[in-house]
């Protein structure tokens, strides 16, 4: 058996956690006031997910931009933050970039593209 | 071999090289900072003293009221902001009387114009937030405020327009007699001189008692400020001094030329020659002692509170003269230092001349044009301007509406400026209530661009004060690179 | 020169109002922005976490200012870029620069504020110590970092605790450097708890309520900071002093909305928000001149910055097309107890309002288990139970058309909180 404390990030109450697992199975979740508790308390502790997001250099830009902001299109594990980092590292794109673009496909193995979040010239 | 170096680019070195433009002689400036106006004349209350306080019979009095009688003139010549806007000395309680009495007989015998004692009742209608404690004042209408970046600048802009050469980043490190003159060592190599001046603020006595038999002593006295937001203009319409009573020194609360409310300062005696830290106990002070002779003073209104050092010397005067043979001294220039410089540089290029017996410079142009604030011309006259220079037309700093024509102006001109404090200095630009949120990228882009550097090496105030560190994921870099 | 409406700041509240003021009929819309582009702070604030109400989806900032741009060029609204409003005067005069065009006036039949706020710097924190190099804002260091791509500083120290600051702490963090600790005067923090969670904690870093730098070491480039506890009166406990090295010193402390354009026109500001104050109609004390977005008060989700810009966009376009003349006008003051520190708007004119009306307020610390009521006229309109309210959220109360009919000579609206 295994406990874990967080804080429930619903609303400012921030109620304080405890989800009990068992075999990496949530057994029980308390200290929570709401259902959002409950909900977001098992999917943090099962599998936090993040999305994350950064820049990457531009090259050419016709309005003189020298980063694009960027992000990935989805959730990645949390664990792979650090990794999805590492991975737009030295990363340059060309202008221009539209939003939606996919800058690097499948990001540090997540099977996660980060994509353009502005559209650059 | 120059015929004289000045040591120091603060007001007094700038206003000595200044005069002695002048004359043909071959003048240099050393100063350690990288721009000039870095030191005590950067930290202070901007302030024109009428010369009321200097004891009567002192070099201090003579050339306090010397130099505000020239700086009118002077500030239309040089183009500096000055503001002969009164002083007034406020008396806080009966028995302090005697003291503003005698205050009053001492300026009058120092030849200050104009001064009166003047009653409560006038007292509120030219100062009507003044402390309901407040019996009665003493009224000096020659009392002034100044810019003292832009006169400080003003002095060493005209003075190289006149071919006195300046060194930033040069730190003397010694000073040795040879038989012609003097060998200065610093850091950038060795100069040789005929004479040197010696206008090293908290440092003169350093130099002073290398080379001269009789020592002297300057303590670093700090002063804490704060300075209120222009929403506080008007508060203030004059220069409120403390006299000094039962409370102790006190403050002073005043307008400055750009329209902000300036209060301070502290007097408190350090040994750390550079220690312009604030601290938590004087800023109190300043809102405590502020609050004796202004009520209801608008404090939360503060955009930065600063530190600056004075150089104290002991007896409480100032030491201009030839020390030793071929080295004149400008130490223990503490306030009333910065209403007297013209007269201290007129002195001290006079001395000079009469020594080495320099000529007159033929061409010597007296005259010299401050960087233009598009603000001050008619809507047609800045149309023109834009459409000759449309830099003139792109406000970068919101909160003191300064224009990138003024900045372009500022790092462009002789002795420009090369940091973000050095623009700050000359245009304002920073110097808001957002202090410089805004406008610190983008004139730091501004700076990159037009010395051709790149942008991490732009600093704050010179070397070691780089404002960025490097490029946003450059550590994952090393990281892949070590790999 | 004269425009219907003129629209002061392109971002997400002046972008909102614009769209809102055309889709309600006008067309002779000016959009002025002082930067280089439209959308404002949000082209800087490249974190997700913007549009859950508007859009149902989790959109960065320049996403969702993407939007609202696009809804501008859908409608072909005009605006200028680079252009500074220099002045406005009481009769809605508007002098204007950039590069190309130099000064003018223009003139306007109706005026939003949309200037949004600045951050408050250190000088008003009264920060003791040196002034080196490498003490930011947490917005100029964001500029730097997400639109220059440069790093600040290497060891950071963050003062307050407001989103800005905990999105940067996150920020520096996956960009490199090294965040070790966010310090916060009061005792609770003024950011968003699901910022403190997926910023703070995620990454292992400290947060010290009550606490605050009491000194600013180094000379030319910031050497350490000292942290101090601070008792109830926020002053900092001798003897509870810390050193941290580090390089930078990032400060949070709160925004301060720009009404410098608005007190010069002679606007009434309300003393607690540093804001406008308003009606119903998000017009200020000048007729025909309205307010939205952080120049009124300061938002934590722009989301509402949108709502409520659109609502003045459509204010001052009923104004305009009434003929642009001062209605006559019915206000009753909406007074407040319990805690709330400022309600937006101040006052209400039931001729004015549509079906419903949001009232906007923000309460002085964290309250748990309260009751929020409306009252007209001593009688409760409405109701509704809060289990936890703070000052870094926004909360409101929503009055309707009905409420006002039901009192046709109500003297005064009245928000209250209590005790549940």
């Amino acid at each position: 058996m295994e406990t874990v404390n967080l804080i429930c990030i619903g609303c400012p109450m921030g109620c304080p956690m405890t989800v009990t697992l068992e075999n990496g199975v949530v057994t029980s979740v308390v200290g929570n006031t709401c259902k959002r508790g409950d909900i977001y308390a098992r999917k943090e502790v099962t599998a936090p997910t993040r999305i994350v997001t950064s820049t990457v250099r531009i090259a050419n830009s016709r309005v003189g931009a020298v980063t694009v902001p960027c992000k990935t299109k989805t959730d990645v594990p949390k664990g792979k933050i650090f990794a999805v980092m590492q991975a737009l590292t030295g990363v340059t794109v060309p202008a221009p970039v539209k939003i939606g673009d996919v800058l690097v496909p499948n990001v540090a193995g997540t099977g996660v593209d980060v994509i353009a979040t502005k559209d650059v010239e | 071999m120059y015929d004289v170096i000045i040591i120091g680019a603060g007001v007094t070195g700038c206003a000595a090289a200044r005069w002695l433009s002048r004359y043909d002689a071959h003048v240099c400036v050393l100063e350690k900072e990288e721009d000039v106006c870095c030191g005590t004349s950067k930290a202070n209350s901007a302030i024109v003293h009428a010369g009321f306080d200097a004891e009567n019979g002192s070099l201090m009095a003579k050339l306090n009221v010397r130099g505000s009688e020239m700086m009118e003139a002077l500030s239309k010549e040089l183009d500096f902001s000055y503001n002969r806007c009164g002083s007034l000395v406020v008396c806080l309680s009966e028995e302090d009387r005697p003291k503003l009495q005698a205050l009053y007989e001492n300026g009058l015998q120092n030849g200050v114009k104009g001064l009166e004692i003047i009653d409560r009742k006038r007292l509120v209608e030219l100062e009507p937030n003044v402390s309901d404690d407040a019996v009665a004042a003493l009224w000096a209408p020659t009392g002034a405020i100044c810019c003292p970046f832009e006169m400080t600048l003003a002095f060493a802009e005209n003075a190289a327009q006149n071919g006195v050469e300046f060194c930033f980043d040069t730190e003397v490190q010694s000073l040795c007699r040879t038989g012609e003159g003097w060998v200065v060592r610093t850091n950038n190599g060795a100069f040789r001189s005929r004479a040197i001046v010696n206008a090293a603020g908290v440092y003169a006595d350093v130099f002073h008692n290398a080379v001269c038999e009789k020592p002297i002593h300057i303590t670093p006295r700090r002063g804490d400020y704060c300075l209120l937001d222009h929403s506080a203009e008007g508060f203030v319409r004059h220069t409120v001094f403390q006299l000094p009573g039962k409370f102790g020194k006190g403050v002073l609360v005043s307008p400055t030329v750009h329209g902000n409310v300036i209060v301070g300062p502290t007097a408190i005696d350090i040994t750390d020659r550079e220690g312009t830290n604030t601290t938590a106990a004087g800023l109190n002070e300043v809102v405590q002692k502020a609050g004796l002779s202004m009520k209801n003073l608008p404090m939360r209104q503060t955009i930065t509170s600063f530190a600056g050092l004075r150089a104290h010397e002991d007896g409480h005067e100032f030491l201009i003269g030839e020390s030793a043979q071929d080295f004149f001294d400008c130490a223990g220039i503490e306030s009333p230092g910065l209403s007297s410089a013209p007269a201290i540089g007129e002195l001290v290029a006079g001395m000079l001349r009469k020594k080495y017996g320099f000529a007159e410079k033929r061409d010597f142009v007296a005259t010299r044009k401050g960087i233009l604030d598009p603000k001050t011309l008619s809507t047609e006259a800045w149309n023109a301007l834009i459409q000759r220079e449309p830099a003139y037309g792109q406000i970068i700093c919101r909160c003191e509406s300064v224009t990138e024509g003024e900045i372009l102006d500022a790092i462009r001109r002789p002795l420009g400026a090369k940091s973000l404090d050095g623009v700050k200095r000359r245009t304002r630009a920073g110097m808001g209530r957002c202090q410089a949120g805004f406008c610190s990228p983008r004139v730091m882009e501004i700076l990159s661009r037009e010395r051709n550097v790149p942008l991490s090496s732009i600093t704050k105030n010179g070397a070691g004060s780089e404002l960025i560190v490097g490029v946003t994921k450059d550590k994952y870099a090393e990281v892949r690179d070590e790999a | 020169m004269k425009h219907d409406l003129i629209i002061l700041g392109g971002g997400p509240a002046g972008l909102a109002a614009a769209i809102a003021a055309y889709d309600a009929g006008l067309r002779d819309i000016l959009i002025v922005e002082r930067d280089r582009e439209l959308g404002g702070i949000l082209n800087q604030c490249i974190h997700n976490g913007f549009g859950l109400h508007t859009f149902k989806e989790e959109l960065t900032g320049p996403e969702y200012a993407a939007r609202f741009i696009a809804g501008v060029k859908e409608r072909n609204i005009p605006y200028v870029l680079n252009t500074m409003a220099l002045h406005v005067s009481p009769d809605k005069q508007v002098t204007l620069m950039n590069r190309t065009d130099g000064v003018q006036t223009v003139e306007a039949n109706a005026i939003i504020l949309a200037m949004g706020c600045r951050e408050r710097a250190r000088g008003a924190l009264n920060i003791p110590g040196y002034r080196p190099a490498g003490i930011y804002s947490a917005g100029t260091a964001q500029r730097l970092v997400n639109i220059e791509g440069f790093m600040p500083g290497r060891e950071v120290v963050i003062l307050g605790s407001g989103d800005i600051g905990l999105i940067m702490a996150r920020r520096l963090t996956l960009e490199g450097a090294k965040v070790k600790v966010v310090a916060e005067l009061m005792p609770y923090s003024g950011g968003l708890k699901r910022n403190i969670v997926q910023c703070l904690d995620d990454y292992g870093i400290p947060l010290k309520l009550s606490h605050t730098v009491v000194d600013i070491r180094g000379r030319k480039r910031v050497e350490g900071v000292t942290i101090a506890a601070v008792d109830a009166h926020n002053k900092p406990i001798p003897g509870t002093e810390e050193d941290y090295d580090c390089d930078t010193l990032l400060l949070s402390c709160g925004l301060i909305p720009e009404n410098e354009l608005s007190r010069e026109m002679g606007v009434s500001i309300n003393p607690i928000t540093n804001g406008p104050v308003v009606n119903e109609s998000l017009e200020t004390s000048i007729p025909g001149v309205f307010a939205a977005g952080n120049v009124l008060h300061v938002h934590d989700l722009v989301d509402f910055v949108s709502e409520e810009a659109g609502a003045a966009g459509r204010a001052a376009a009923a104004y305009v097309q009434a003929g642009s003349v001062d209605a006559e006008r019915h206000p009753i003051p909406v007074r407040f107890e319990g805690g709330v520190r400022y309600t937006v708007p101040s006052t209400i004119d039931p001729a004015f309002i549509g079906e419903s009306l949001v009232v906007r307020y923000r309460v002085g610390g964290v309250m748990k288990n309260r009751i929020v009521s409306a009252w007209m006229d001593g009688e409760q309109v409405t109701k509704k139970r809060r289990q936890i309210m703070a000052p870094g959220e926004m909360e409101e109360v929503k009055l309707t058309k009905a409420m006002f009919d039901a009192h046709p000579d109500c003297k005064e609206v009245l928000i209250r909180i209590e005790e549940a």
